[in-house]
């Protein structure tokens, strides 16, 4: 125990940028208190991989139903989105140098976890009553969701198990962050000059 | 001044009704975009009908009224106002400057911008603080607000606000943006006022406690490599963190600016992630869960990544890099006549201190240093100021700024260059490019591209 702290302290010392570095050696203050687990247990986070998930089920025929009382208001009878983002279709309109035609960006066509849909139903939705659905209830309208999309079969039953073996279209569309882009100082003649469109009559 | 705003308002609204009214933008509305966005603009021409004062006067409206005192013709020749036993004071009731929504799909997701073309020094005033919610501003006593701290520690922490107050504190005059500022401007020149071109980037003096002394009370085990904090909001809002940089010079903020932070600024603790983009600062911050991976939550997988023509989105994209904009002269204002104007804005970058900032007013085919205005700080807004003698001609004004990594500011086409333009959005997050006025003649300031 002892050690490790020590080591810890060495860590934070040689990560710490101009900021802390005023405030070594480091030291503990024994502030806070433990929480219960029952505290805890109102939080949760699911990982790609399924670690967090709670548990439970669900199925696409009853995510239809949660769906349709839950969802369909502001994205759509058909998923098509409202005044909240559209849910389906958009495969293939990812790669585009079309400046006029903008990328559909759905669950569908851009979310590389399945997990995330669950984490996100669960934790804010529906809009005027974020976290009031059940787990039951969350797994299904995700399995709906990602049945509607084509990603799973009409019989999926989804739970902590199956909802992390779902591979999502565009599992592989993410890089890393390589910036920063090195610019040299700009020519100097511009190769275009835009005004601003006249007003709006 | 009421006049050319309020026309600028209008015409910002017809932009904006338009992309509410496409399915196919993010700003999309549902079917009933038009009709809300008529009903909107009708009443706005009524109340600027009914008022002198116009969109001005019914935007500070909202606000409790301050009281208002009649100006006599010499202020030495009579007493002034009592001063009261207790008050919390307001500006001057002839200032106006208000920040503007963006008119998003709903009010609770939504921003709102700060006027920059106003602002002197460096410090956005608590109350012009630009907005960037994901479920409303959330409304949470401070002597019921609990933070936790578990996952892979040694032992799980809570702290009430009281906790945390007992910790040493430190104090960081740094900026936020969202790095989503300016993402109209991607296809063409759209906006017409630096509020709405840039005016998702403020700066405040934050005052808290380093997170790297709460994660010690708890003792992170070793192979975590991630954390993740959330909100206590209603969108719970959920970012991933690298350990590295939560240990570096993250900080939790309870003050703001000598006070207590803003409500709509995550009263009563807000994480504070120095020179990351702005969603990252999560609000209402309720619980760190340390992990050995990032959670790959909604917000940093299908909304702040960055699509590229090719169909790959640059995700984790975290740094706010280099950027700068004059200010003033900007979009909507008209110089009064031939003579001597200071050419002033505002520089800054995620990556450490704005080393040097240049002002072009040929368009970018010559080049004059600025001058920096002392305090000059790391991942902070910086004023630099540039004397400038205006004959009627028509100019382009821009400023470029290079930070102390040598980073320098890159011209929209060479961001393009690098990002493809994928729709009108293009990669929508990120524009850090310079920024160009066009002066007409008539001394009128309007917002172009050139490049």
């Amino acid at each position: 125990m002892r050690t490790a702290g020590i080591l810890t302290n060495i860590a934070l010392v040689a990560l710490a940028g101009d900021v802390l570095s005023a405030d070594a050696p480091r030291t503990t203050y024994g502030f806070g208190t433990a929480p219960t687990e029952a505290e805890l247990a109102r939080f949760f986070a699911p990982l790609p991989d399924g670690r967090g998930l709670p548990p439970g089920s669900g199925s696409v025929l009853e995510g239809k139903s949660v769906y349709q009382q839950q969802c369909a208001s502001c994205h759509g009878e058909n998923l098509q989105g409202g005044s909240g983002d559209r849910l389906i279709g958009g495969r293939g309109s990812l790669v585009n140098d079309d400046p006029e035609k903008p990328p559909v960006k759905t669950v569908e066509s851009y979310w590389p976890y399945a997990t995330t849909l669950f984490d996100y139903v669960k934790r804010a939705m529906p809009l005027t009553a974020p976290d009031s659905l059940t787990n039951d209830q969350v797994y299904a309208v995700t399995a709906y969701i990602l049945e509607q999309a084509k990603i799973i079969p009409q019989d999926a039953i989804m739970n902590a198990q199956t909802l992390a073996n779902v591979r999502m279209p565009n599992r592989d569309g993410f890089v890393p962050d390589r910036r920063p882009e090195r610019f040299p100082p700009a020519a100097h003649s511009p190769h275009q000059s835009v005004a601003i469109l006249p007003a709006a009559k | 001044m009421a006049e050319v705003i309020s026309e600028a308002t209008r015409r910002e609204a017809h932009v904006l009704a338009a992309k509410r009214s496409d399915p196919a933008s993010p700003y999309y509305a549902g079917d009933d975009a038009r009709r809300h966005e008529r009903r909107r603009f009708m009443l706005g021409s009524m109340a600027a009908l009914g008022a002198g004062g116009g969109l001005l006067r019914g935007a500070a409206a909202q606000a409790p009224p301050p009281a208002v005192h009649d100006a006599p013709p010499d202020a030495s020749k009579v007493q002034g106002y009592p001063l009261a036993d207790e008050s919390y004071g307001t500006r001057s009731q002839f200032e106006t400057e208000v920040r503007r929504r963006f008119q998003t799909a709903t009010p609770q997701s939504s921003w709102t911008m700060t006027p920059l073309e106003h602002g002197c020094g460096i410090i956005t005033p608590s109350g012009l603080h630009f907005e960037r919610s994901h479920g409303g501003t959330a409304v949470i006593d401070p002597a019921k607000h609990t933070l936790y701290v578990h996952g892979m520690v040694r032992s799980p922490k809570k702290f009430s606000m009281k906790d945390i107050r007992r910790f040493p504190s430190m104090s960081r005059i740094m900026f936020i943006e969202c790095s989503g500022n300016g993402l109209t401007e991607w296809s063409k020149p759209t906006m017409r006022t630096v509020q709405f071109t840039h005016g998702l980037t403020s700066t405040s003096e934050w005052t808290g406690v380093p997170l790297a002394m709460i994660l010690d009370e708890a003792g992170v085990r070793p192979g975590a490599k991630w954390l993740l904090a959330e909100g206590g909001d209603a969108a719970a809002m959920t970012r991933s963190i690298p350990l590295a940089k939560a240990l570096r010079d993250c900080f939790v903020a309870y003050g703001q600016n000598g006070e207590a932070l803003r409500p709509e600024q995550g009263y009563p603790l807000r994480l504070m992630v120095p020179g990351y983009e702005g969603n990252i600062h999560i609000k209402w911050l309720r619980r760190i869960e340390v992990s050995d991976a990032p959670f790959m939550t909604r917000e940093e997988t299908s909304k702040y990544t960055d699509l590229l023509g090719n169909g790959k989105a640059v995700q984790f994209s975290f740094e706010m890099e280099a950027k700068s904009v004059i200010t003033s002269p900007s979009g909507e204002m008209t110089l009064d006549g031939p003579g001597f104007y200071e050419i002033t804005g505002l520089a800054w970058s995620g990556r450490g201190a704005i080393r040097r900032v240049d002002v072009s007013v040929d368009g970018g085919r010559s080049w004059h240093a600025a001058a920096l205005q002392p305090p000059i700080l790391p991942v902070c807004h910086t004023r630099f100021r540039f004397p400038w003698r205006w004959e009627s001609q028509e100019a382009i004004l821009q400023s470029r700024c290079i930070d102390s990594t040598g980073y320098v500011q890159p011209t929209l086409g060479q961001l393009i260059a690098v990002r493809g333009l994928n729709g009108p959005l293009g990669s929508i997050y990120h524009l850090n490019a310079i920024q160009s006025w066009r002066v007409a003649s008539d001394g009128s300031v309007s917002n172009v591209h050139h490049y």
